[in-house]
């Protein structure tokens, strides 16, 4: 099973992408008659969350209007959420649950849908054992989606092996923190950046990827602070960089450790704070002192001068933070990098203050929210460790099972496609994930895919990887639906639904639900609405890192979002971490960690001389489901282009717009060349956001972080050419994109 | 109106053209966006620029126009042209400084930007500087572009001995009074410094 039918011209043309450029009627029809209400939530895109209003007329969405009372974007929005509306009432919506046939796909009930679903589960949960089914979940998806789903796999399927994509988002920066601090959350609020007087921002595309977040940074800038950007390409938010240090893929860990060790030469360092707040500070500092910015400007690629700039404008600086995303994280030393840059910021003190921290850019919608209440393989609600004996015991009594019913850690997203792979895994149940475009090495994924016993998804659109599903189960869009996401700062905001799913199509946590209760687990999930399972998930998370006991869908409404930690009704929230001095960990002290260097994990040599890195572009998010299927988001950056610096285009006889093959030890793409200057002239670029042919992991590899198990995007080798246009482009493209 | 004005701070933008995402949003022309976005010199920089239009008290746009379509109202905004009179013939295009006016060959009618009129007449900002992530676009009081921006506002325009003067202001490095874009206005010339 699971062999995806021919792409052919009907299919696309029923299940796309195809691209909707006006709401429902056309422009006429909205103009003519106006929206009937107006619904305050948020955007379905990215771990900022931004208000939104969306405009509702005939259970259709029509437009938007800016919600400038909600306090973090104050009205902005990035084009993503300009025209997120358009996802709504979009031809490609899955109306009906579609089951694989000779023939291709077919409608069917959902009723029969469900059955199948479970029954399939349950004869390979039969032959091969509970473990032998594996669950993939979403960081798009409300944080009660998250949470009915983790307690499915592990209560009504029995199976260790569920885990999700937020697996290739920020899991290297949640262990350091847990690692360091003892908590998986960001420090300081996004309002402590305009407050700070050096802000170093180290593998954070901010201006594409967190778009609204620069007005934060312009902000900070106008106030007299200082801008570092440490990056291997000038993104948009280095026109206005005081320092900008253009460091070579995969370096990050030798940057931070020297500007440590200039800190530490210096004098720079913070002993009262190290002396009262953390704890291995000696083995830190001894280690460092052997990275002097020499020896790291050899591997980064960066002046010593710079270096040493930087550790001196970040260690005088009377405030100081930190802010990371993908760059740092999305590394086989991803963990450690983290590590390194809060050893940075705990040696000057930087932390438990207003405008004085680390911050880690959630990628995802619900980024942090999503992984905090059960669907990560190690966690248990409330971001409890699933290893840790009481929290076995406190969510199995929440539950209702007996402990020792109650799986133990599963693995991560990679490992489960390994597993697959290997045939050690029979089926698979997937739910707001497209792995075949979002996973490392794409072509070894789609052959795991295509191994599958059985392979059920449920999703509004058929993503490329829902293409390969046995059976396709219509469910619900963002605004579809309700519930509670937590966005890069901790702030736990509410999605309030705009209209109902269509046709048949249901409520994601209304399947997983019956799917239980097709399962003979019904008892389980008695949830009868959203809010049910949420009150459920309060109390799940009582007494956790991630307690939410305190949080009610009015609070949240009536103070625009609360900050967790929150463990009662009358407590206020947690803004910022540590203001009292005391961390989370066993004995209250921050940790300094020793971060060993180690090299990439698909070295360049060579054969393939060049790093590849990949990334996003402003106007697309992630694997493209929704966004490759927006017309004017589409239009403003069509198709994967490779970022080549004129020196290295010059080498291989490449000029602008000419078409290149990028090859890794993997695979190979033919995209066309955008020679610019602002990328490092070893380095080339590729936007990852488009599938098949051209799509960008395709060339990436499999490499993951021991400890998050997150995989090293940012960092492959390659080899590139002059070649001619690939001889499909047309249906390439239209496969990409549609028309 | 109502106390705000426009500024445009060119070196705050970040060519996300979420201002074009969203003028295409407003409801006095839905799917249709006024503004301008560029890449300065895209192989050399990131830098880009977005352009409104300035609202010139006397605009070039409007004098030349042959068929008298487009008014400037006493609110100081500069309109598209009028439907019945436009003939489409783009001399506007062709005379605005700025590059602002667009002829929608549609509807054969030259439509620019408004400045949201259906929104700031009624208390709103316009839809761009409302969105606009990096607030290169933004509507706010002018104290609080003084408490808050380095730069400072300019709406004085050299174009060689041309001096337009307009609603909009960019912001400009604190040292100066005016923009002037003739090299001209930095030379040393029978015996007299350039206007700069």
């Amino acid at each position: 099973m699971a062999k995806e039918p021919a792409l052919t011209e009907e299919l696309v043309q029923r299940y796309g992408p195809n691209r909707n450029y006006t709401p429902p009627g056309g422009w006429e029809k909205v103009n003519r008659t106006g929206p009937e209400k107006l619904v305050k939530t948020h955007c379905s895109f990215c771990g900022q969350q931004c208000g939104i209003q969306l405009k509702v007329r005939d259970n259709q969405l029509v437009g938007f209007e800016p919600w400038e009372d909600f306090p973090y974007n104050k009205g902005m929005l990035c084009p993503k959420g300009v025209k997120r509306y358009l996802q709504g009432t979009h031809p490609d919506r899955l109306l009906h649950p579609l089951l694989r046939t000779d023939e291709g796909f077919k409608e069917i009930s959902y009723r029969e849908a469900i059955e199948y679903t479970a029954r399939r589960i349950q004869e390979i949960k039969n032959k091969y054992g509970a473990d032998a089914v594996a669950i993939y979940g979403g960081a798009s998806m409300v944080t009660e989606k998250a949470y009915v789903l983790g307690k499915f796999a592990r209560v009504a399927v029995g199976t260790k092996n569920i885990d999700y994509n937020g697996r290739l988002c920020m899991v290297s920066a949640g262990v350091a923190y847990k690692l360091a601090f003892g908590i998986d959350r960001s420090p300081n609020p996004w309002s402590d950046i305009p407050k700070t007087k050096a802000l170093l921002v180290i593998g954070a595309n901010i201006a594409e990827c967190a778009p609204i977040a620069t007005s934060y940074l312009w902000q900070m800038r106008e106030n007299g602070g200082k801008l570092i950007v440490a990056d291997p390409r000038m993104t948009p938010i280095t026109r206005n960089a005081d320092l900008y240090l253009p460091l070579r893929p995969g370096t990050d860990l030798a940057l931070l450790m020297a500007m440590l060790h200039v800190i530490v030469r210096e004098n720079l360092a913070d002993c009262e704070f190290i002396a009262r707040h953390t704890s291995g500070w000696e083995a830190v500092r001894d280690y460092v002192a052997r990275w002097d910015p020499r020896t790291a400007a050899e591997l980064t690629g960066v002046p010593p001068e710079r270096i040493e700039q930087a550790a001196l404008m970040f260690g005088r600086s009377p405030k100081a933070m930190a802010i990371h995303a993908r760059g740092l994280e999305h590394q086989s030393k991803g963990v450690e990098n983290c590590l390194a840059l809060i050893n940075l910021c705990l040696a000057t003190g930087n932390l438990g203050a207003e405008g004085r921290g680390c911050f880690m850019i959630t990628g995802q919608g619900n980024g942090q929210g999503g992984r905090e209440h059960g669907q990560k393989c190690d966690q248990l609600p409330g971001a409890r460790s699933i290893t840790d004996p009481e929290a076995r015991r406190y969510i199995a009594g929440v539950w209702g099972i007996r402990e020792e019913n109650l799986p133990g850690p599963g693995l991560s997203a990679v490992e489960i496609m390994e597993a697959i792979h290997r045939g050690e895994i029979k089926a698979l149940l997937s739910m707001c994930f497209n792995p075949l475009v979002s996973l490392p090495d794409a072509n070894f994924t789609r052959e795991a895919l295509e191994k599958l016993e059985f392979f059920g998804v449920i999703d509004f659109f058929l993503s490329e990887t829902a293409r390969l599903a046995d059976v396709v189960i219509a469910g619900s869009m963002q605004e579809e639906d309700e519930g509670v996401v937590c966005s890069s700062e901790a702030r736990v905001q509410k999605i309030n639904k705009a209209v109902d799913p269509p046709g048949e199509a249901k409520s994601d946590a209304v399947i997983i639900c019956d799917l239980a209760r097709q399962l003979g687990k019904g008892q389980y999930f008695p949830f009868q609405s959203t809010r049910e399972i949420f009150e459920e998930m309060r109390v799940a998370s009582k007494g956790g890192v991630a307690d939410y006991y305190g949080i009610t869908w009015e609070r949240i409404e009536q103070e625009y979002g609360v900050f967790w930690p929150c463990p009662d009704l009358n407590h206020p929230g947690t803004l910022r971490l540590f203001e009292d001095g005391r961390f989370w960990t066993h004995d209250g002290k921050a940790h300094f960690l020793v971060t060993e260097y180690r090299e990439p994990g698909d070295p360049v040599n060579d054969e393939y001389p060049i790093f590849l890195t990949t990334g996003r572009v402003v106007s697309q998010y992630l694997s493209g489901t929704q966004t490759r299927r927006i017309g004017p988001l589409v239009d403003f950056y069509p198709e994967p282009k490779c970022e080549i610096h004129p020196r290295l285009a010059e080498q291989y006889g490449i000029s602008d717009g000419d078409w290149v093959k990028v090859t890794t030890r993997r695979s190979e793409v033919v995209v066309q060349a955008m020679v610019v200057r602002t990328i490092r002239p070893d380095t080339v670029f590729i936007p990852y956001h488009w599938p098949g042919g051209r799509s960008a992991n395709r060339l990436t590899h499999r490499t993951i972080d021991p400890r998050s198990k997150i995989p090293e995007f940012k960092v492959s080798a390659c080899r590139i050419e002059k070649t001619s246009p690939p001889a499909d482009l047309a249906s390439l493209r239209r496969w990409e994109t549609g028309r | 109106m109502f106390g705000r004005e426009f500024y445009v701070d060119p070196s705050r933008c970040i060519g996300c053209r979420s201002c074009i995402a969203a003028c295409a949003e407003c409801d006095s022309h839905r799917g249709v966006s006024m503004i301008h976005v560029d890449y300065i010199d895209r192989p050399n920089s990131i830098a880009t620029v977005p352009m409104v239009c300035m609202h010139c008290d006397e605009p070039t746009c409007a004098m030349v126009c042959p068929a008298d379509a487009i008014k400037k109202g006493e609110d100081g905004v500069v309109r598209s042209a009028l439907k019945p009179r436009c003939i489409a013939c783009s001399n506007c295009v062709l005379a605005c400084p700025f590059g602002i006016p667009k002829v929608q060959l549609d509807f054969e009618l030259m439509m620019k930007c408004d400045m949201c009129y259906d929104r700031t007449s009624v208390g709103l900002k316009p839809m761009c500087a409302t969105v606009c992530p990096s607030q290169a676009l933004s509507y706010l009081p002018p104290e609080t572009i003084a408490e808050n921006r380095r730069g400072h506002p300019v709406n004085d325009f050299r174009f060689g001995n041309e001096d337009v003067r307009t609603m909009v202001s960019m912001i400009a490095p604190a040292e100066a009074a005016a923009i002037a874009v003739d090299v001209a206005d930095y030379m040393w010339e029978d015996g007299n410094a350039g206007r700069q």
